[in-house]
């Protein structure tokens, strides 16, 4: 039970943020969604690199660590060019979103109707 | 050797060009000469790496030579650029839109100010397009999409009107939720192999079998990509999206975009990586079926014209999937046929109705109407695209139907053919709207004084329009062994990766 905890947990997130996306009005709200959910991901990343008691992957002169109490290390560069690219595009929904209030003046989604069909 | 060692030019060249873009926008000239000029040598490069071409023949550059630590670990390290028989079909049509895309440009975006920006996004949609189709690796693969996805984002907006900044905003929303499950996919995959490069995860998952983890990481690629492709259910996005943004926008979105990180994802994932299952195969067929009934019968209605051809591409792209869903050698190369002929046509499509707009100020079928007098280069190459689309023999798009149709026979998918022939035909009715309303009747008053297109947006039509009329050319067998042939063993065989 408790090793899966961490899983249950990131999925948890991940539903609150699509939740978010997707039954929120505001837009300020719908980004969060989108960030909350992109979190979960990159925990997830981390998560599944983990190995319990694993050891950061370095090699010291001192220290005779073996390699297979190491966790691995190739998600943790991963994960780094996740959260630039989630920076990236959450920077790019909140200048929308700035540019949308200065046209409607309101962040409510629904009010926002030129496009239909 | 050398031939390897420049695949990664196909990133760095709109890279470069992208960045000296935003450094050079003072210089009068220079945004425009950039973007034509990143976009051509990228087209050279493809065409050099086609004619290297021989049967079979894969291009393979481990990035940073990381290739030493194979022979230790067993598996590849470090992020692997494969050029096969796909991808250079792939790059070939890319390209070359791209190229006519940014000629177009030179004289449309004068409408807009800024133009530099206009260019510095189109070249970095450019290169992460085409990363997409050159790389070899899983993570690699997700942030090239994300590259080419953030700047379409932003092109979408680019006018900066409620309209633009609403359908840029939905885009943005559904876009980061499909890149999102797109990478969740991708690490369950990395879990389950232990590794990145595409190559490894297909013998990994071939000797290991298929273990139950599969079926979650099908869904998740699926919809990641389904959404990139604008397939019904997942389409909501691309009405909005296409239109709003400014024409040659919207023919690098439609014709290219949604293939290079849609259609060719979920081939190269399922075709090399997971070596076509059968449940992927019946869900294509399902949501292609899907697609392009929902897709040919919304565009119906429509009278803006984008919007219409929005509707098309989503119709358009249901046939690809449907050739693909089939799997066979033939169904593979009437999809493959069918996207090409796709990207000619519709890119055509929208830089004409764009053309339209640049003359007549309005995309609302209502109000146009005569145009073929007072636009003649416009409404012939508009006449081209069209009977491409609706696919009217001897056009392109006529044999890549017909093909897909044989296809689908062949394979006992009888309902299928019937659902696709029949969807033809409304295609064809919507074609006729946009031609008979736009096109043919009366001058209205108020355009008795518009005028032809410039210079440099008549070549983009010209060419386009004469790909269209002799693209039937391809299925020539000395032509087809080339430039067909080799992308359809790719996905047929195991000529890949």
């Amino acid at each position: 039970m408790n090793a899966y905890m961490p899983y249950i947990l990131c999925l948890i997130l991940f539903c609150i943020g699509i939740y978010a996306v997707l039954s929120k009005r505001n837009i300020i709200k719908i980004i969060l969604g989108v960030v909350i959910a992109e979190y979960a991901v990159n925990l997830f990343l981390i998560l599944v690199a983990y190995k319990t008691g694993g050891r950061a992957a370095i090699f010291s002169a001192t220290e005779n660590i073996p390699p297979q109490s190491m966790v691995d290390p190739l998600p943790h560069a991963l994960v780094l060019t996740s959260i630039v690219i989630g920076l990236a595009t959450t920077a790019f929904m909140i200048a929308l979103a700035i540019r949308l209030y200065g046209k409607y003046g309101t962040f409510d989604i629904t009010r926002m109707r030129e496009l239909r069909g | 050797m050398i031939s390897e060692s420049i695949v990664p030019l196909f990133v760095a060249i709109p890279l470069a060009g992208a960045f000296l873009t935003a450094l050079l926008k003072r210089v009068k000239g220079i945004p425009d000469t950039l973007g034509v000029m990143s976009s051509v040598f990228t087209f050279a490069l493809s065409v050099f790496f086609i004619l290297r071409m021989q049967a079979g023949r894969v291009f393979v550059l481990n990035v940073g030579n990381w290739g030493g630590f194979h022979e230790v670990l067993g598996r590849i390290v470090g992020i692997q650029m494969v050029v096969d028989g796909f991808t250079i079909f792939m790059l070939i049509i890319v390209n070359f839109v791209a190229f006519l895309v940014a000629v177009y440009s030179v004289n449309y975006m004068t409408r807009y100010t800024e133009k530099w920006q206009f260019h510095t996004l189109f070249l970095l949609m450019l290169a992460g397009m085409n990363g997409v189709l050159i790389t070899g690796d899983m993570f690699n693969l997700f942030v090239f999409v994300e590259i080419a996805s953030i700047a379409s984002y932003a092109l979408v907006a680019f006018g900066t009107e409620k309209r633009e900044l609403e359908a840029s905003f939905k885009y943005a929303v559904m876009g980061g939720v499909a890149s999102l499950l797109i990478l969740l996919g991708v690490i369950f995959l990395y879990s389950a192999t232990g590794t990145l490069n595409m190559g490894d995860m297909r013998a990994i998952l071939a000797d290991s079998g298929q273990p139950a983890l599969i079926y979650l990481v099908f869904g998740l690629l699926l919809t990641g990509f389904g959404l990139k492709a604008a397939m019904v259910p997942f389409h909501a996005w691309l009405p909005d999206a296409h239109p709003s943004a400014p024409a040659p926008i919207s023919a690098m979105l439609s014709g290219v975009l949604i293939k290079a990180l849609g259609v060719y994802a979920i081939a190269r994932v399922f075709f090399t990586v997971f070596g076509f299952p059968h449940q992927v195969s019946i869900i294509l067929l399902v949501l292609a079926a899907v697609s392009m009934g929902v897709g040919a019968l919304v565009a119906l209605r429509q009278w803006d014209m984008k919007r219409l051809l929005a509707y098309s591409s989503i119709s358009q792209v249901g046939y690809i999937m449907l050739g693909l869903g089939i799997g066979t050698e033939l169904g593979v190369l009437g999809a493959l046929f069918h996207l090409f002929n796709h990207s000619m046509f519709k890119s055509l499509l929208f830089l004409d109705s764009g053309a339209v707009e640049y003359s007549t100020g309005t995309r609302d079928m209502k109000e146009m109407g005569g145009l073929a007098r007072k636009m003649p280069v416009t409404s012939g190459s508009t006449l081209a695209g069209a009977m491409s689309l609706a696919g009217i023999p001897p056009f392109a798009g006529f044999w890549s139907k017909l093909i897909i149709i044989i296809a689908a026979v062949q394979a006992h998918h009888m309902k299928l053919a019937a659902w696709a022939a029949l969807m033809s035909i409304v295609t064809i009715a919507y074609v006729l709207k946009v031609t008979r309303y736009a096109f043919l009747g009366e001058v209205r008053a108020a355009f008795a004084n518009i005028r032809e297109v410039p210079a440099f947006m008549r070549i983009s039509l010209v060419v386009l329009a004469l790909v269209c009329i002799l693209g039937g050319l391809l299925l020539v067998p000395q032509v087809r062994e080339g430039f067909l042939d080799p992308a359809v063993r790719v996905l047929i065989g195991t000529g890949g990766m």
